[in-house]
């Protein structure tokens, strides 16, 4: 059975993403995808599906869905004050990191998700046609998400309809603190060791230019050497590289980042803290540290091993007051078939 | 004996190789960057290379996207065998296909003709003359998807990009910079000067497994059609009427 979420209000920086378009880089088709692709994977794990199931993804504000004709069931992950509107006007605060049933006619609201980054996850994932392999929101070439956009008012988002035990995370997921790790190069050689030094020593403020194409830092001017200067002929770029511009201030790419481009990279970001530049806002500080190839690929395993203990973490919602009644029609159904929804999960 | 400087391997991040043939722009350099592209597309349909997830050709380069999980570190893994791929693999110098695509270069699609034929001495016949007249080399796709960076302007419309970009130029306008010329997919903010507009979608994405109409290596003559032309044209792309084969420059594949 087919159910439906429509957008009573769009909320801010809002975009439908999966993991990504990959294989289309070669004719210039960005990778765009989930910002913080952990996160994205807890929201599902809430809903006891796989970790790259289309999901909305919140950079700022979440938006306010009611669901249509059938209940639906979704997942926050995220540090998001969610709000439940009753059909009958009556409004309940939730607690974000759960699961929950929304009934026809009645509105989530998940409210600014204060985290930096959130995820609001749909029973079945988001089912928006793929393009190109994806469903991830591209907007600047109308690729993927509703109609290549960010979602409006108004607009039906189809996904799956039904019932379901809620779910609840023992606590939320966090990234672990620190300097971003980075591997100098590809053009560290562009630069000296005073600019290295400045680099990995300063802390860099995320300037108002920061988006999901990238963050522009502001700080102490890295100067390029003489005879190298800041244009290279273009070559191919990554999310997490670190451009650093003529006038000597990095920009560090995002997941939306074009596929090409003709600055300096000092140094680029391992792939394990990508996904802490989903959190960054303009006035946040930055530092950097470089690390050896090992360590890049230990934080993988480190990274993919604490989302597999949180996600084992994951229990029954707690009777913790938030009445929430499709639970108890339903309860006496349910623990078996998430026991059996559970095997063969990607992450056991 | 000392070691050629290039190619050589750049680290880009824990999961990509640069695989660097030169540092300029230049077809020869280029004919070793395709080459590789083709090298890896052959392997990669014979079953080799399995942690390598794409590649993307550049004007000097190719870089080599390989799959970042808790596996092991692939890219390092493949690196001594993808140096000595890249070492050992010939040039590439026949070109892909070879397109004649029409422009339609009225001034309501060419704001920057006039200023550029004024820039360097040329009355604007001359500037469309030139770039009619010039068989142009597609060096690769990027900035948007699609977006294809040609070489091969004559040194007579070189001109640095416009020292403020506008907000928004309009899509599929034809652009010069630099000795580059390039078609906007997308309507976007750019700072190239706009000679011209062209009636047809360079990338679709309902063609699912042949987006972008143009490729590395492709060859893109221009003809100018006029507004007339232009219109109809843009119809018949609309109206699904008018595949992209029609547009091979069949003279010079018939040669």
């Amino acid at each position: 059975m087919s159910g439906a979420l429509e957008f009573v209000d769009a909320g801010a920086a809002v975009s439908i993403q999966d993991l990504g378009r990959s294989g289309h880089r070669a004719i210039g088709v960005p990778l765009a995808g989930a910002a913080d692709p952990m996160l994205l994977a807890c929201a599902n794990a809430l809903l006891a599906q796989a970790p790259q199931l289309a999901a909305l993804e919140v950079a700022l504000l979440g938006p306010a869905v009611r669901a249509v004709a059938a209940p639906v069931r979704l997942a926050l992950a995220g540090d998001f004050a969610p709000r439940l509107t009753r059909e009958d006007g009556r409004v309940q605060a939730l607690s974000s990191w759960r699961s929950l049933t929304l009934q026809p006619g009645e509105v989530l609201t998940p409210g600014p998700c204060r985290s930096g980054i959130g995820y609001l996850a749909l029973a079945g994932g988001a089912e928006v046609p793929p393009v190109l392999g994806s469903r991830s929101t591209y907007a600047r070439a109308g690729l993927g998400g509703i109609d290549g956009r960010a979602p409006r008012a108004g607009d039906r988002l189809p996904c799956a309809a039904g019932h379901g035990a809620q779910r609840q995370a023992q606590r939320a997921f966090v990234h672990a603190g620190g300097a971003l790790r980075v591997l100098p190069g590809p053009q560290d050689g562009h630069f000296d060791e005073e600019a290295w030094a400045l680099f990995v020593h300063s802390a860099w403020r995320v300037t108002r230019e920061a988006d999901r194409m990238g963050l522009r830092l502001e700080g102490p001017v890295l100067r390029h050497r003489q005879g190298c200067g800041a244009d290279i002929v273009s070559e191919g770029v990554v999310p997490g590289a670190v451009q650093v511009p003529g006038a000597g201030q990095p920009i560090v790419l995002g997941v939306d980042a074009q596929t090409i481009g003709g600055y300096a990279k000092i140094a680029t970001v391992i792939t394990a803290d990508l996904p802490r530049l989903a959190h960054a806002r303009p006035g946040s500080v930055l530092r950097f540290r470089a690390v050896a190839r090992d360590e890049a690929l230990a934080a993988r395993r480190e990274q993919a091993a604490a989302l597999r203990d949180w996600v084992r973490h994951i229990e029954p919602l707690r009777a913790d007051g938030e009445a929430d009644e499709s639970a108890l029609h339903a309860g006496n159904l349910i623990s078996g078939m998430i026991d059996g929804a559970r095997d063969n999960m990607p992450w056991d | 004996m000392s070691t050629p400087r290039f190619p050589r391997l750049l680290p880009l991040g824990d999961a990509s190789w640069i695989v660097e043939y030169g540092s300029s722009i230049e077809e020869a350099v280029h004919e070793r960057v395709m080459g590789l592209a083709q090298a890896l597309a052959v392997g990669k349909a014979r079953g080799q290379w399995p942690a390598i997830v794409e590649w993307v050709p550049a004007y000097a380069s190719v870089t080599v996207h390989f799959a970042a999980d808790e596996q092991g570190d692939a890219a390092l893994d493949a690196a001594t065998a993808l140096l000595a791929l890249a070492r050992d693999t010939a040039p590439l110098s026949r070109p892909g296909r070879r397109w004649r695509l029409p422009v339609c270069f009225d001034a309501e699609f060419a704001p920057d003709l006039d200023e550029l034929a004024r820039a360097r001495g040329l009355s604007p016949q001359q500037v469309v003359a030139l770039m009619i007249g010039t068989a142009f080399r597609v060096y690769m796709l990027g900035f948007q998807p699609g977006f294809p960076y040609m070489g091969g302007l004559p040194a007579a419309l070189e001109l640095p990009r416009r020292s403020t970009p506008r907000t928004a130029v309009p899509e599929r306008s034809l652009a010069v910079a630099g000795r580059m010329c390039a078609v906007y997919p997308w309507r976007s903010p750019g700072g190239w000067h706009l000679l011209g507009r062209v009636p047809l979608a360079l990338f679709d994405a309902t063609i699912a497994d042949d987006p972008a109409w143009l490729l590395p290596g492709d060859e893109v003559r221009w003809c100018a059609v006029d507004r007339a032309t232009f219109d109809e044209i843009e119809l018949g792309v609309a109206a699904g009427t008018l595949r992209r084969r029609s547009w091979l420059d069949a003279a010079v594949e018939d040669a």
